[in-house]
């Protein structure tokens, strides 16, 4: 795939593209192991009846029943299947969605607490950002707008980019070890 | 050789012979008036230099680390923190919950915390405390298995090896942060390691295990989702420590040569941006022409 990406030859993107679809039919193939796992284990906590069975259960039948109803009537429009998609599970994850607007302001409100120079300096540096997004801010002073941009193109920016170049440093590294077969663990040796 | 070795690399090798002789089959298929492109993309020469000057340093850091042993690394809280986790764990008598994120195995941030697993792996088993991870893909599960018995195994106590433990939850992002969220709140794990590949779930997760009160220790590959767990998390691995971890872990004198490699690489990159910066202020477009 490295090779590929300096030969722009049509065998070689043809290749490329083989490769990526025998990747995607394996990957079909593994979801059955993921499956049988899940069976397997939420079977065995329902059978042993260990302290919370019933989710396991509820996990178990949410499994089949769209299995069941997605066989038997298909998973078209106007489906059983769709609609229990669109009615129970994306409302679920929407729920959990949501959930992350009250972490937001609650891991703001442990960060931003001024308990010493540098967790003042970001509270300040926030408040500027945060001001800067919404119109009271350019209501208060017309310049907190642009120093919220300039914070966010200059100082946040150059930090990214020193974190950046840090992970692509580490990747090719990484992957450098992975493809000399120094680094091993993630085949089940050391 | 380990079985699960040996299976990988005879499936690797079949794939990539199948491919090999498919191109080939396609090419004897194929009028030569066809096979348009030219064998070598010249706009890409930048990118390839810049590949084999970084090769070539790790390459020679690597061996240099080989040839001089032990290398110094400086110390990285997060990873110290590791068995002070796994003992207070032990000591409360809870178990460890381990999660590499929605990252499927070709993620080189998956591999790192696979690095870091076998050697959390290890450490667990010396005391026979259960560690739990939930998975988001089904090959991350299987290799993450492996992982975990084998470090069992390396500390001499592969009786404790639960497979249960290592188990698939969905492929769905909010229904794996449910679900790991649910172990948190119901199992209250002494010790939270988020280690690999997160989006928008890091927070909730993070969140959670910081409400029960586990000492988090966290890394991602993601700049959006570091400010997250560094909120949230008690230590967090940041950028290039995400995968300097296992040699920090496994003090193997050639990944940590390859790490001091990534040092110098650095320096380089230094470099270069401050030749840049003094070029660009006397209107000289060379370096700027390099990196088009």
């Amino acid at each position: 795939m490295l090779v590929q990406f300096f030969i722009p030859h049509r065998s070689f993107i043809f290749a490329y593209e083989n490769v990526l679809d025998w990747m995607q039919i394996i990957y079909v193939f593994t979801l059955l192991v993921g499956v049988a796992n899940y069976i397997k284990i939420n079977s065995k906590k329902v059978s042993t009846k260990i302290k919370g069975w019933g989710y396991n259960l509820v996990a178990l039948s949410g499994l089949l029943v769209m299995v069941i109803l997605g066989f038997a009537q298909g998973t078209g429009e106007d489906t059983p299947f769709l609609w229990m998609f669109n009615h129970i599970q994306a409302p679920m994850q929407a729920t959990m969605f949501s959930l992350l607007a009250f972490f937001v302001a609650s891991a703001a409100y442990r960060g931003f607490r001024a308990r010493s120079k540098e967790a003042t300096i970001l509270l300040l540096t926030a408040a500027v950002v945060m001001l800067g997004r919404v119109p009271i801010g350019n209501m208060i002073h017309s310049s907190i707008p642009d120093l919220a941009n300039w914070i966010l193109n200059f100082p946040s920016m150059a930090a990214r980019r020193g974190i950046l170049i840090g992970i692509g440093l580490g990747t090719i590294s990484t992957s450098l070890r992975i493809i000399l077969g120094i680094e091993r663990t993630y085949l089940g040796r050391e | 050789m380990h079985k699960f070795q040996k299976r990988s690399q005879i499936l690797f090798l079949m794939l990539f012979f199948l491919c090999l002789f498919h191109s080939i089959a396609f090419c004897q298929k194929v009028d030569s008036k066809d096979l348009k492109g030219s064998w070598y993309d010249p706009t890409k020469t930048n990118v390839l230099v810049g590949i084999l000057i970084c090769i070539a340093l790790l390459f020679f850091f690597i061996f240099y680390g080989k040839k001089k042993g032990n290398l110094f690394i400086r110390e990285i809280a997060g990873l110290q923190a590791i068995d002070d986790a796994i003992g207070r764990a032990t000591e409360m008598g809870k178990p460890i919950l381990y999660s590499a994120g929605l990252g499927k195995m070709e993620r080189v941030a998956t591999m790192a915390s696979m690095n870091i697993l076998g050697s959390v792996a290890e450490k667990v088993a010396e005391y026979n405390t259960p560690l739990i991870f939930p998975n988001y893909d089904p090959v991350v599960m299987a290799v993450a298995q492996e992982v975990v018995k084998e470090g069992f195994t390396r500390a001499g106590h592969p009786e404790f090896y639960n497979p249960d433990n290592v188990f698939f939850v969905t492929q769905s992002q909010f229904g794996y942060v449910a679900a790991v969220d649910g172990i948190m709140v119901r199992q209250k794990p002494a010790t939270n390691l988020f280690l690999g590949t997160f989006e928008a779930e890091s927070l909730i997760l993070a969140e959670t295990g910081n409400s029960i009160g586990a000492i988090q220790i966290a890394g991602t590959d993601s700049t959006i989702q570091l400010s997250f767990f560094i909120v949230a998390c008690d230590y967090t691995l940041i950028g290039e420590e995400l995968f300097a971890a296992s040699g920090y872990l496994t003090k193997d004198p050639m990944v940590l040569g390859s790490i001091k490699g990534q040092d110098y690489l650095k320096i380089l990159i230094i470099i270069l941006v401050l030749a840049g910066g003094i070029l660009a202020t006397f209107n000289s477009e060379f370096l700027r022409m390099l990196f088009p």
